[in-house]
This record gives C-alpha cells, sequence and structure tokens, in this order.
C-alpha cells in the first residue's frame, strides 16, 4: 500500500518538476510547483503510517504555507501583468547581466 | 683629518671668506634677480637693477681676490699650505671610532694658490668687463648671479683637498656653464647648446667617478694625500687605470678629443662668459686636476702617455678647424680646444710645472682675446643695430679695417694675438716653448720613452706629440694673424653707414682689456727658462717645487738637454711662428673678398674645416640618431607603452573578463536558474547516493 503511494507520489513529483523546466507560462509554472508541493504531502501522508503522525503534522504545514505563497504568487503574477502585460517567463528578462 | 697645526683662526676665516665671498654675491644677486623677476608680472619694462647688482657681482669677486691675495702673502712668507676643516661629510664607524671618510677640507696650497689667484684676478676684470657688456640685457642681476657661482664652485674645485670635494666644484661649475650657455634661453639654439654641454659632460664625468671608485676600493682614502699614498701599494695595470678614467673625466671637461663637441657651441653664451668659463679657468680642471693627481700619472707612463697623445691630436684637430671658421668666437673656441690640448702634452710629458705655466698666462692672453672679441662683437651690434641693418656682428667677413675705428682695442688683440702665436718676449712664447722643449727632453731619453703606449715604443708617441705641436704652433700663428687682419686691418667689408657706427670701447669695456693687455706682456717672467735669463729664472718652477717637484722628477728626461738643442728648439719655435705670420700675411686678402651675405660655402677640403669636419653631422647620425630612435622605439613604443598598457590596461581587462564570466551566469531568464538548481539538486543527490 505503501509502495503504491510512495510511486504516485513520485510521479506527481516529475510530472511538477518537468513542468516547471519546461513551461514558461507563470500560472502553469505555479500549478506544477503546487502539484511537487502535493506530492510530497502524498509521500509524508503514506510514510507516516509507518514513523508516526509527525508527517500528517508536516502535510497540515505545508499546505498553509503552500496557501499562503499561492496568494502572494497569484498577487505578484497580477501585478507582472498589469506591468509587462503578458506572464510568458521567457520575455521577462530584465535581470540579464 | 684634522686641521694643519700651523692653521690658524684667522687663516681658516680668510679660507671661508675665499669661498664665501663669491657664493654671497650669487645668493644676493639671485635673490635681486628673483626680485626683479616678481616686479616685472606687472610692470613688464621694469629695469633691471643694474648698479646694485654690478656692485654686489663685482665687488664680491674683488673682495675674493683680496682675500686670496692676503693668503698667497702668507704663504709667500714661508707659512705652511693652509688645511681648513668645515666639517665632516661622509663618516663611517670603524673600530677606532668613528672616523670621517670624507670631509668638508679645503687647501690653499701652493698649486690651488696660482688658481685661485688667477680665478678671482682675471675673473674680477670679466666680472667689470660684464658690466658693460650685459649693460642693456634684462637679465643682469641674474646674469651676475650665476657667474658669481661659477666662480665659488671654481674656487671649491681647486681648494678641496679631497677627490669628492672637487667632484663638487666640478659638477657646480658644469651646471653654471650649463646656465651661462643657455642664458639667453630665449633662442632654442642657445638652449640646445647648453644641453649638449651638459650631456657631454656626463660622459667625462663617468670616468672621474670610476677613477673615484678604483681610488677607494683600492687605497680606502679619497683625500689627495690619503689615496697618493696608497699609491705605492698597487699594481701599474690599476694605476694605469685609474689614470685612463681621469684622462676621460678630464677630456670631458676640457674639451678634449674625443669629448671636445660641446666648446665650440657653448659659444651660444655671453662673450664674457666664453673668456671666464671656456676659456681661462673652467676647461682648464682638466689640466689642474692632471697636476693635482700627479702621483697617479707619474706611476702610470702608460696614461701619461695617453694624455699627451690625446692632448697632440686634439691640439692639431682644433687648429686646423679654427683655419676656417667665420665666427669670430669659434675661432676663438677652436684655438682655446688645441691651446688645452698644448697643456696636455705639457702635463702628459711629466712637465707639470709646464702645463701650469702655459694654463695661467693662456688664461691671460685667451680672455685678453675673447673680451677683444666681445668689445669687437659689442661695437658691430651697436653699429648695425644704428644703421638700421641686419647682420652677423660675429662674422669676421663683416669686418675689416676695425682698427681705424677701434684702435685701443685692435692695439691689445694684435697684442694676445702676437702672445698666442709665441713671438718672444709676450706670454705665450714662454709657455710654449716650455712645453716643447719638455716634450723634446724627453723624447730623447726619460721613463716615458723607454714605456709603451698600445704596442708603440714611447718615444715614437713622443716624437709624433712633437710633431704634432709643432704643426700646431704653425698653424695657431695663421689662423690668429688670419683673425686679427680680417677684424682689424684691410678694407671694410660692410656697408659705409655700419663702418662709420663702430666706435672703441671705453670705461669698463675698456680697461679690462688694458689690465689683461699687461699680463700678457708680463706673464713670461712668472716662470723665465735658464736660456733667457732676462730675470729671475724659473719662479713658477720653484713655486711648485714641493707640490709636482718629486713626481716631476719621476718622469724626467735621463739627461739634461744640451744648451745649443734647446736654443734650437726655441729658435725653430719663433722661426716657425713668424712662417706662420708669413703665410697668413700672404693669403689673407684671398680669404674673405666680400661680406658674408655675398660670400658662398667652402668646398672640397676648405669647406670640410668649415664645417668642422662633419664631426658634428656624423656624431648625430651615428650616435644621437640612433639612440633617439631606439629610445622612442623600443624604450618609448615597446617598453613603456607595454608597462603602461600592462599597468593601466591590464587592471581593466582583468575587470572586463571577470564581468564576461558572471554576465554569462545572470541571463536574467527565470527557467534557466530552475534548470540549475534542478540539476544541482540532481547532482547533489547523485554524489550522496554514490557516496553512500
Amino acid at each position: 500500500m505503501i509502495s503504491e503511494a510512495l510511486v504516485v507520489s513520485a510521479v506527481l513529483f516529475v510530472i511538477g518538476t518537468i513542468g516547471v523546466l519546461t513551461r514558461k507560462n507563470a500560472i502553469v509554472l505555479f500549478m506544477c510547483v503546487e502539484l511537487m508541493l502535493n506530492a510530497v504531502n502524498l509521500s509524508f501522508v503514506a510514510l507516516s503510517k509507518l514513523h508516526g503522525n509527525a508527517g500528517q503534522v508536516f502535510v497540515i504545514l505545508v499546505m498553509t504555507v503552500a496557501a499562503a505563497e499561492a496568494a502572494i504568487g497569484l498577487a505578484l503574477v497580477i501585478a507582472v501583468f498589469r506591468h509587462f502585460g503578458t506572464v510568458d517567463l521567457s520575455s521577462l528578462r530584465l535581470l540579464k547581466g | 683629518m684634522i686641521a694643519d697645526s700651523t692653521t690658524t683662526v684667522q687663516q681658516n676665516a680668510l679660507l671661508a671668506a675665499l669661498i664665501g665671498l663669491p657664493a654671497l654675491g650669487a645668493v644676493a644677486n639671485g635673490a635681486l634677480a628673483v626680485q626683479t623677476a616678481r616686479t616685472r608680472t606687472h610692470a613688464p619694462d621694469a629695469p633691471a637693477p643694474v648698479g646694485l647688482a654690478s656692485m654686489l657681482g663685482v665687488g664680491s669677486i674683488a673682495a675674493a681676490f683680496i682675500v686670496a691675495v692676503l693668503l698667497f702673502v702668507q704663504l709667500t712668507s714661508g707659512a705652511g699650505a693652509v688645511t681648513a676643516h668645515f666639517g665632516d661629510w661622509l663618516v663611517f664607524p670603524t673600530e677606532a671610532g668613528r672616523t670621517p671618510l670624507i670631509a668638508w677640507d679645503f687647501t690653499f696650497d701652493r698649486l690651488s694658490s696660482v688658481l685661485a689667484l688667477v680665478i678671482t684676478g682675471v675673473g674680477t676684470l670679466i666680472h667689470v668687463f660684464s658690466v658693460g657688456y650685459m649693460n642693456d640685457d634684462p637679465g643682469f642681476a641674474r646674469y651676475f648671479a650665476y657667474l658669481n657661482l661659477f666662480v665659488a664652485f671654481m674656487l671649491v674645485l681647486v681648494l678641496g683637498a679631497s677627490y669628492p670635494v672637487l667632484f663638487i666644484g666640478w659638477e657646480g661649475v658644469g651646471l653654471c656653464s650649463y646656465l651661462l650657455i643657455g642664458f639667453w634661453f630665449g633662442e632654442s639654439a642657445n638652449a640646445d647648446a647648453g644641453r649638449k654641454a651638459f650631456v657631454v659632460n656626463r660622459i667625462g664625468d663617468m670616468g672621474l667617478i670610476a677613477a673615484m671608485c678604483i681610488l677607494f676600493t683600492q687605497t680606502g682614502h679619497l683625500d689627495f694625500a690619503g689615496a697618493h699614498a696608497g699609491l705605492s701599494g698597487m699594481s701599474t695595470g690599476l694605476i694605469t687605470a685609474i689614470g685612463l678614467a681621469l684622462l676621460l673625466g678630464c677630456a670631458g671637461k676640457s674639451a678634449q678629443v674625443p669629448l671636445y663637441l660641446w666648446l665650440p657651441d657653448a659659444m651660444a653664451g655671453p662673450t664674457p662668459v666664453s673668456a671666464l668659463i671656456h676659456a681661462a679657468t673652467m676647461v682648464t680642471a682638466g689640466v689642474y686636476l692632471v697636476v693635482r693627481a700627479s702621483p697617479i700619472f707619474a706611476a702610470s707612463p702608460t696614461a701619461s702617455l695617453a694624455v699627451a697623445l690625446i692632448g697632440a691630436i686634439t691640439a692639431l684637430f682644433a687648429a686646423s678647424i679654427a683655419l676656417r671658421q667665420w665666427d669670430i668666437k669659434k675661432v676663438l673656441a677652436y684655438s682655446t680646444v688645441s691651446q688645452l690640448g698644448y697643456m696636455f702634452m705639457g702635463v702628459g710629458v711629466g712637465a707639470y710645472t709646464a702645463g701650469v705655466f702655459h694654463l695661467v698666462t693662456h688664461a691671460f692672453f685667451k680672455a685678453l682675446l675673447f673680451l677683444g672679441a666681445g668689445a669687437v662683437i659689442h661695437a658691430m651690434h651697436a653699429a648695425y643695430h644704428h644703421a638700421h641693418e641686419h647682420g652677423d656682428a660675429q662674422d669676421l667677413r663683416n669686418m675689416g679695417g676695425l682698427r681705424a675705428a677701434m684702435p685701443a682695442t685692435g692695439a691689445l688683440m694684435w697684442i694676445a694675438t702676437l702672445a698666442i702665436v709665441g713671438i718672444p718676449p709676450l706670454a705665450g712664447f714662454f709657455s710654449k716653448d716650455e712645453i716643447l722643449v719638455s716634450v723634446f727632453a724627453r723624447a730623447m731619453g726619460s721613463p716615458l720613452a723607454s714605456a709603451s703606449l698600445m704596442g708603440l715604443s714611447g718615444q715614437v708617441v713622443l716624437f709624433v706629440v712633437l710633431g704634432f705641436g709643432t704643426i700646431t704652433a704653425l698653424l695657431t700663428a695663421i689662423y690668429m694673424t688670419r683673425l686679427a687682419l680680417l677684424a682689424f686691418e684691410g678694407p671694410g667689408r660692410s656697408s659705409t653707414s655700419v663702418q662709420q657706427g663702430v666706435h672703441d670701447a671705453h670705461g669698463t669695456l675698456l680697461w679690462p682689456l688694458v689690465a689683461l693687455g699687461i699680463l700678457t706682456v708680463a706673464g713670461g717672467w712668472l716662470n723665465l727658462p735658464a736660456l733667457i735669463p732676462i730675470g729671475p729664472v724659473g719662479v713658477l718652477e720653484h713655486w711648485l717645487e714641493p707640490i709636482v717637484g718629486e713626481t716631476t722628477r719621476r718622469l724626467a728626461p735621463i739627461a739634461a738637454l744640451p744648451h745649443e738643442q734647446e736654443l734650437w728648439i726655441t729658435g725653430g719655435a719663433v722661426i716657425n711662428a713668424i712662417f706662420g705670420i708669413g703665410i697668413a700675411l700672404w693669403l689673407w686678402r684671398r680669404w674673405a673678398p666680400v661680406d658674408a651675405h655675398h660670400a658662398t660655402p667652402g668646398t672640397g677640403f676648405g669647406g670640410l674645416l668649415e664645417r668642422a669636419y662633419d664631426v658634428d653631422a656624423a656624431v648625430q647620425r651615428g650616435l644621437v640618431g640612433p639612440v633617439l630612435a631606439f629610445a622612442k622605439r623600443v624604450l618609448w613604443g615597446t617598453v613603456d607603452r607595454g608597462v603602461d598598457g600592462a599597468l593601466t590596461g591590464g587592471g581593466g581587462g582583468l575587470a572586463r573578463a571577470a564581468q564576461w564570466v558572471s554576465a554569462q551566469v545572470q541571463v536574467g531568464d527565470a527557467s534557466r536558474y530552475v534548470w540549475v538548481v534542478a540539476l544541482g539538486v540532481l547532482g547533489t543527490l547523485a554524489a550522496l547516493a554514490w557516496r553512500s
């Protein structure tokens, strides 16, 4: 049971990572980051079966932080869109050295 | 180095005053010159402080002359040499405590007394002449500051009791020479001439420094007495090396071949400067040094022969150039080089008294010739100015017939001409004759004749020297008579209005000439030969006996010259001189038929002489040009700019490279950063996995 959960978790994490690495849309990137966080949450929950409830406490913590992050991140995305008219990351390169 | 026990406080004070008075005069005049320059910043036409400057300038030198006479009188009354100790210069700790290596010691002995009297005596006359000559010059005070400073340094040179103190004077007079040659620095040719004198003299100074280095490493002393005492333990080869190094130094200061090049150019300075520095005193410093260092030269016949040979070559070479010069001062300049060569011949064969004797008489008649030329130039200049014409006031071709307008100057110039030519009983006859007789006597058999120089036997060298000296005497008679004839006799070659504007010198421009004329006539009595006992015989020889007697004897002829042989030489020299005058009288009208405007440059050998054998051009092409090119292309173009580029451009380049590297990282693309982070994590995980 645990191993299936961990496999699903790994698959979700890899999908999220690939998404982060390849996609250019900031919103999609956000979604992929959420996917990675939840993949980790899944493995926390699964592994709490072996190591006690501390894992479940961490899931609550991660969800809280993710909610805060989503709030700030989406606000930033909106601000970026208002300023540049786009959320395509490949065209936002003002910090190029 | 304790002061001589016979030296009293009073003598110390006199010696200090002798050097201090001209130095004070220089300081005072320097202050005046600065003050004048300040005034001129808001009043450009402010006059030079002529009265005060000439009082200070002439007064300080005249006072120094009186001090020198006082010291001299004490010396003649039997007192020993005055040696004053004015403190220590370099003090070295030794086992015996702290001993001074070089002290500020000055000595007024029999040799330096003669030189000091000439310097201050002739110096005073030339200072007086300068008052008239430089009267209209805006730099009057500056001129006297330099001239006083020169006298002070010249006295340091001849009074210094050690090589380093002498060297200070040596460099000091070089500095003053440079300042005075370039006195009218507004024209770049004058400033260039000053620089040339300075640079050429540096070559000679290297020799003097080398000699001091060898002396110090070998003997541990640099004062004359100590260093010369230490010679006894040295090998002849080393002593010869010291002698040759000294010769290089003397050749630079005394304008001998090959370092004579600066002296003709030095005529760019005011004429009284040429008289004092470049004829009477500074350029004879080399002769003085050879005499002062006579223990070194007496111990090395080879070095002595080299001195004599260089002198003979210089004498002949310069005399031949003087034959075809048109600038009155250039003739006298080459004549000075030639006569200095004569002095070197004398001191080279170990006839030190003869060398000093010719130094003194030459100071009289050459100063007279230069001051006379100065009076002529002054008069010509004024005449051109008066007639509103432009012409070279120094060119002999523009002169002619000047004796009618300038009888006093003309007569005095003729006396000086006959003196340098060697007509008895004028001063030059005795001194030149003594040198020739000394050379001949030593060629007949002496330690010099049995020595050798570069494989040549000493006897051959000495006969060559004698031959050169005789031909030089003939050439001297020709070119000096030519000068006097072209300037003072025959028809005038300039325009009538200029000729009418020429007036004889008077006042301060005349009476120094009269005084020098008397010295020129009477100077020979300083050291009459036994052959012509028209007064006390050999005064100067007896006077210098304690200084150079012993060293003279070491190179002296084996047997005294028979009287009839000496008579032949003396008579021959007189006939030689008269013959030269005859040649000049016969040829002179053909030499300058027209004035300088219409004259054409000489051709053939005459032209070569006119251009002084093209030596200057050859040096320019062969030495100065390549050095400048090397400096420009290699030292500046490659080394200097390379270092410059590496230091300034190098730092910039480094920063630029660092910037490029960090710019490659800072792409500004968020997904690229994510890739880096992801790959970093992967790498870390892989490393951890591999480790476990």
